[in-house]
């Protein structure tokens, strides 16, 4: 590929991502919200997450099947004890990292 | 530069301190992902600079990832292009989120801030949003500085990659922990602990049938809406 053709794919690909980050902002920040609509946007964010999260934990990646058990559900249990006790973010990322780590020597 | 000096004026060293802090957990789970996008994009004979162009201008994780294997398979721009504006369909949520707490906030800024939402940077701000420590400015510097780190992460790959260690230190566990933790600052009631019960339950059963990444926004929009439904039902018309 040549520098243009780069030049016109990561433009192409930076347009279709930026406008969906952008439209909903720049239209709603300025008009007046109806409640029904800030109140389904308040429940957005635990929605957005768990679902980013849970099929990482319970969907085995090449298989694309239901699995209990996989690594990341073992040490992801101990973590989000430890987050709801502590509610510390960075302690949070290291306790997960050091049992990930834990749990790979001993898989 | 104006932009610098109304960083200034709006935001004391110790707001800029905390925005640092907040952005941290971001940056350290950028790197290895970032790593390991550059060395997948080298092996499929992407120089260095189309590298750090694309980070530059998609800055987006998942849809690098993918740009990079679909190069790899010989399809066309039309094809990536197209695949992307899917994946990346969910940010329309998380901007419209967002607009809650940048009311009125003035279009220049805000058009520079939606170049910088990703899935992390979202969850960090939105939880200290909430919390009401939180101003525009420390928002805008985590996602600008998780871009920078992004950027670093995926231009480091192509070129010294594969000198560094897979898997080393748990790092690859950085964002689950990370989301595992922002998820609990969520957690504001009883019926954010059902939304987010609905939401797994149907992203993992969505991910089993349908491949690809439709169960992230099918997902959310399902357990927002009855989450939103179950809300209303206990308060009563």
């Amino acid at each position: 590929m040549t520098p243009g053709d780069y030049l016109f794919l990561f433009a192409g690909m930076g347009i279709v991502t930026y406008l969906p980050r952008a439209l909903p902002l720049l239209y709603l920040a300025h008009r007046n919200m109806p409640r029904w609509l800030i109140d389904w946007l308040g429940l957005v964010p635990v929605a957005v997450l768990s679902a980013l999260l849970a099929p990482g934990l319970f969907v085995d990646a090449t298989t694309d099947s239901f699995v209990i058990g996989k690594r990341e559900l073992l040490v992801a249990v101990p973590t989000l004890i430890f987050a709801l006790k502590t509610r510390s973010l960075g302690g949070t990322v290291l306790i997960g990292m050091g049992l990930y780590w834990l749990a790979g020597s001993l898989y | 530069m104006a932009n610098t000096d109304s960083l200034n004026k709006a935001c004391s060293r110790l707001q800029v301190r905390s925005a640092l802090v907040a952005a941290w957990p971001i940056c350290l789970g950028y790197f290895p992902i970032g790593l390991a996008m550059g060395v997948l994009a080298r092996q499929a004979q992407l120089p260095w600079w189309a590298v750090a162009l694309m980070s530059l201008l998609v800055f987006a994780g998942s849809a690098q990832f993918i740009c990079v294997a679909m190069l790899a398979a010989g399809s066309s721009a039309a094809a990536i292009i197209g695949t992307t504006f899917i994946v990346n369909l969910r940010h329309l949520l998380m901007s419209s989120a967002l607009a809650v707490y940048l009311h009125g906030v003035k279009r220049s800024f805000l058009a520079l801030f939606a170049y910088g939402i990703t899935d992390e940077s979202f969850a960090v701000n939105m939880a200290r949003f909430r919390k009401g420590d939180w101003n525009r400015w420390q928002a805008l510097i985590v996602n600008q500085l998780a871009n920078a780190v992004w950027f670093i992460a995926t231009v480091a790959g192509v070129l010294v990659g594969q000198l560094v260690p897979a898997g080393a230190f748990g790092i690859d566990y950085a964002l689950t922990g990370m989301f595992i933790c922002l998820l609990v600052f969520q957690f504001h009631g009883r019926i954010y602990i059902v939304t987010a019960l609905i939401a797994a339950v149907i992203a993992v059963i969505w991910k089993i049938l349908i491949p690809g990444d439709s169960y992230i926004v099918g997902a959310a929009v399902s357990a927002a809406t009855i989450g939103y439904i179950l809300l209303r039902r206990k308060q009563g018309p």
